[in-house]
């Protein structure tokens, strides 16, 4: 590609690159269209929605009534039947109300009928706490996703990564949910122009380390990221792994990089119990048990609702302090 | 029909009062009508009683052989509700689609099944319309615009409209129908797909198939109304109720329903009355005391198929000699398709993983 040709990359916050991607699609794919609460006329209730209406129409962004079943119905009936929907599930909390259809139509859809079926559907929903929206609208429950085979989970964790993830699961012939962050959406960072793929079941090493390898996802690579810059100045050198998919998981990547720290710790903001965490610890102990110098451990959230209050949600989230406590705890220092 | 009506004390009052001016307002056909005028031709009537008699004569024997332990799982049979299927798939091509229930088999029959993936299905065969990976509750076919057979109840409306949506999306004619049960009709995900079928006036067919019964609670201790149709008001849709023990009546109420989706008229809910013979699950069942010998009695004497025989009699589109010959003809089908389905291969383990995703060569 010529240096004319480049995508154009600029500064652009979390919840443009969502925009632009859904935008990419939509132009793309003729048979693609987004159907959820408040999204064209309002253009979503976080503004990712923005300008979709007048330049797709009504025809191609929809909004919904307040039904989540319907909505994840339409999702799994329009795309089993020659559309590409892209399915806004406003709040990850609300998928509750759409289990059914999350859990025993789309995900088992194409397996029941023999592999005659083929879904592709797109999912964005939000999760993470950190805004005091308490325990009905913070939770992060990709746990729950990822136990279901037949879908596909990411968690992009910056604005790049929500682009291209948004159009390599819009690609993809399977149901992807793409769990977005909502205390990401205004941190910015240089997005090119432009459709590009994130792939998915692909982790990142977003910094190299010796001593050992920090696996998080989501807004986690963040405070991962913090910590381990603070880790360095005690001359700690981590690895962070950017898992980037939760479902399919990237066991070997994480996997070579305890060859070389021999040591891991894994981050997530959802409860510790039953969290992926607990995955990727097995993971971790099935096919590196003899490279390890340590016990796995993780930073969750303990074993309890979100609070409200921003002085109890503060204690609940993991943060870099918290997470620097474990490495400290791991290296036996 | 008539001997389950109840009281007109127990109707909502809400339909009532909505009733006389809103356009929406339940239409109700109550009794067959008996229409010569527009009927439909030989070849249809034929052709419906074709169905029924293959439905019938399939679920019979996948009754008996999962009750002589043949046929692995749980079959919820459609034995007593035939003319719902023949007379609402009478309308339907293989580009139409439809999403049916945990009682799926005479859905996909009517909607041009055959027999030998269909009982290579239920005995958990390599050659079974799903591969042996669905079985009873989730024989589909695609090809003929089968969404499958549905294990949640309430689970196939909100597909229904998904499809619905896609046609009219793709600009297409087709429609889609979702049956379901009365049992269903309490379920939210129906009413989420009425609602957004109707805002939508999307070419989605709401068919309710009322036999009585959610699982073992009648209806009367189910739902505190005697019509379905009368929640159609509610969404904002025509709501229709037709006597489902009557192919006839049946094909005119769908045909009706369905040619207003045909042409942009939106959704309808349209009620048939009818009954299953066989239990829940199987045809015995796990006997159960929820329902009367008598009850059931009542019903087989207006059972769909004898009553459109001597009809077809009457009018003489069939001799009792032709209409023997179906049966045999079925029959027989049915013998090979049980004999094809026995002798098939199961499904290796090798394909277990298979169809999990679709990735290449999966």
């Amino acid at each position: 590609m010529s240096e004319a040709a480049k995508p154009q990359a600029r500064e652009l916050p979390y919840v443009m690159a969502i925009n632009e991607g859904i935008r990419e699609v939509l132009r793309e794919q003729q048979d693609a269209f987004i159907a959820g609460e408040d999204v064209a006329v309002a253009g979503s209730v976080y503004g990712y929605c923005t300008g979709l209406l007048d330049e797709f129409g009504p025809d191609r962004v929809v909004d919904t009534p307040i039904s989540e079943k319907g909505i994840m119905g339409l999702g799994v009936g329009a795309s089993a039947t020659g559309c590409r929907p892209i399915i806004d599930l406003m709040f990850m909390d609300f998928i509750g109300e759409c289990m059914d259809e999350v859990a025993n139509q789309m995900a088992k859809m194409r397996f029941m009928f023999g592999g005659k079926a083929t879904l592709p559907v797109t999912v964005l929903t939000m999760g993470g706490a950190g805004g005091s929206l308490a325990a009905q609208h913070s939770q992060s429950l990709e746990a729950w996703l990822a136990h279901l085979p037949g879908m596909k989970v990411c968690m992009p964790s910056d604005a790049y990564d929500a682009k291209g993830m948004i159009i390599s699961a819009c690609r993809d012939d399977n149901p992807v949910f793409v769990v977005l962050n909502k205390a990401s959406l205004a941190m910015t960072m240089e997005v090119p122009e432009g459709p590009y793929e994130v792939p998915l079941g692909e982790a990142c090493v977003r910094r190299q380390g010796t001593n050992l390898t920090i696996v998080a996802f989501g807004r986690m690579v963040h405070e991962a990221m913090a910590a381990a810059d603070k880790l360095k100045d005690l001359g700690i050198d981590a690895e962070v792994i950017d898992a980037r998919s939760v479902q399919p998981f990237d066991t070997a990547t994480v996997v070579n990089s305890i060859k070389k720290t021999h040591r891991a710790l894994v981050i997530h903001e959802a409860v510790k119990f039953g969290g992926i965490g607990g995955e990727i610890t097995a993971q971790i102990q099935e096919e590196a048990f003899d490279y390890l110098d340590a016990p796995v451990m993780r930073v969750a959230a303990p074993f309890s609702p979100v609070p409200f209050s921003p002085a109890l949600e503060q204690v609940y989230i993991p943060n870099a302090e918290s997470i620097i406590a474990k490495v400290k705890e791991t290296l036996e220092l | 029909m008539a001997a389950k009506k109840k009281p007109a004390a127990k109707k909502s009052p809400v339909k009532k009062a909505a009733a006389p001016k809103a356009k929406t307002a339940v239409a109700k056909a109550k009794k067959a009508p008996a229409r010569k005028v527009k009927g439909p031709s030989d070849k249809v009537l034929k052709e419906m009683h074709l169905k029924m008699v293959r439905i019938r004569r399939f679920e019979e024997s996948a009754g008996k052989m999962m009750e002589d332990g043949k046929i692995p799982g749980a079959l919820h049979l459609y034995v007593g509700q035939e003319a719902v299927a023949a007379g609402v798939m009478q309308h339907l091509s293989n580009q139409d689609w439809i999403t049916s229930t945990h009682r799926g088999h005479g859905h996909l029959v009517a909607k041009g099944g055959e027999f030998k993936p269909m009982f290579a299905e239920l005995f958990g065969r390599a050659t079974g319309y799903c591969k042996g990976k669905g079985g009873s509750m989730h024989i589909s076919s695609m090809d003929l615009g089968m969404l499958g057979a549905n294990g949640i109840v309430g689970g196939g409306p909100p597909i229904a409209m998904g499809a619905a949506f896609s046609n009219k999306f793709r600009k297409n004619k087709n429609v889609s129908v979702a049956f379901f049960g009365d049992g269903a009709s309490n379920e939210g995900s129906v009413h989420e797909a009425a609602n957004m079928a109707a805002l939508y006036k999307l070419p989605c067919i709401f068919v309710c198939e009322n036999n009585g019964y959610g699982e073992y609670t009648s209806q009367a201790r189910h739902q505190a109304i005697v019509d379905v149709a009368d929640r159609a008001a509610g969404y904002g849709m025509p709501g229709v109720i037709c006597d489902g023990m009557d192919v006839m009546a049946v094909y005119e109420a769908a045909g009706e329903a369905i040619e207003r989706a045909r042409n942009g008229g939106g959704p309808t809910l349209l009620e048939c009355k009818t009954y299953r013979y066989y239990d829940h699950v199987g045809v015995r069942g796990m006997g159960l005391n929820y329902r009367t010998d008598e009850e059931i009695e009542a019903w087989k004497k207006k059972d769909a198929i004898e009553g459109f025989e001597k009809r077809l009699m009457q009018l003489g589109v069939m001799t009792q000699k032709q209409i023997e010959a179906v049966h045999t003809t079925v029959a027989k089908d049915v013998e090979e398709a049980i004999e094809y389905a026995n002798e098939s291969p199961y499904p290796g383990p090798e394909t277990l993983l298979e169809n999990v995703y679709n990735e290449k060569g999966a």
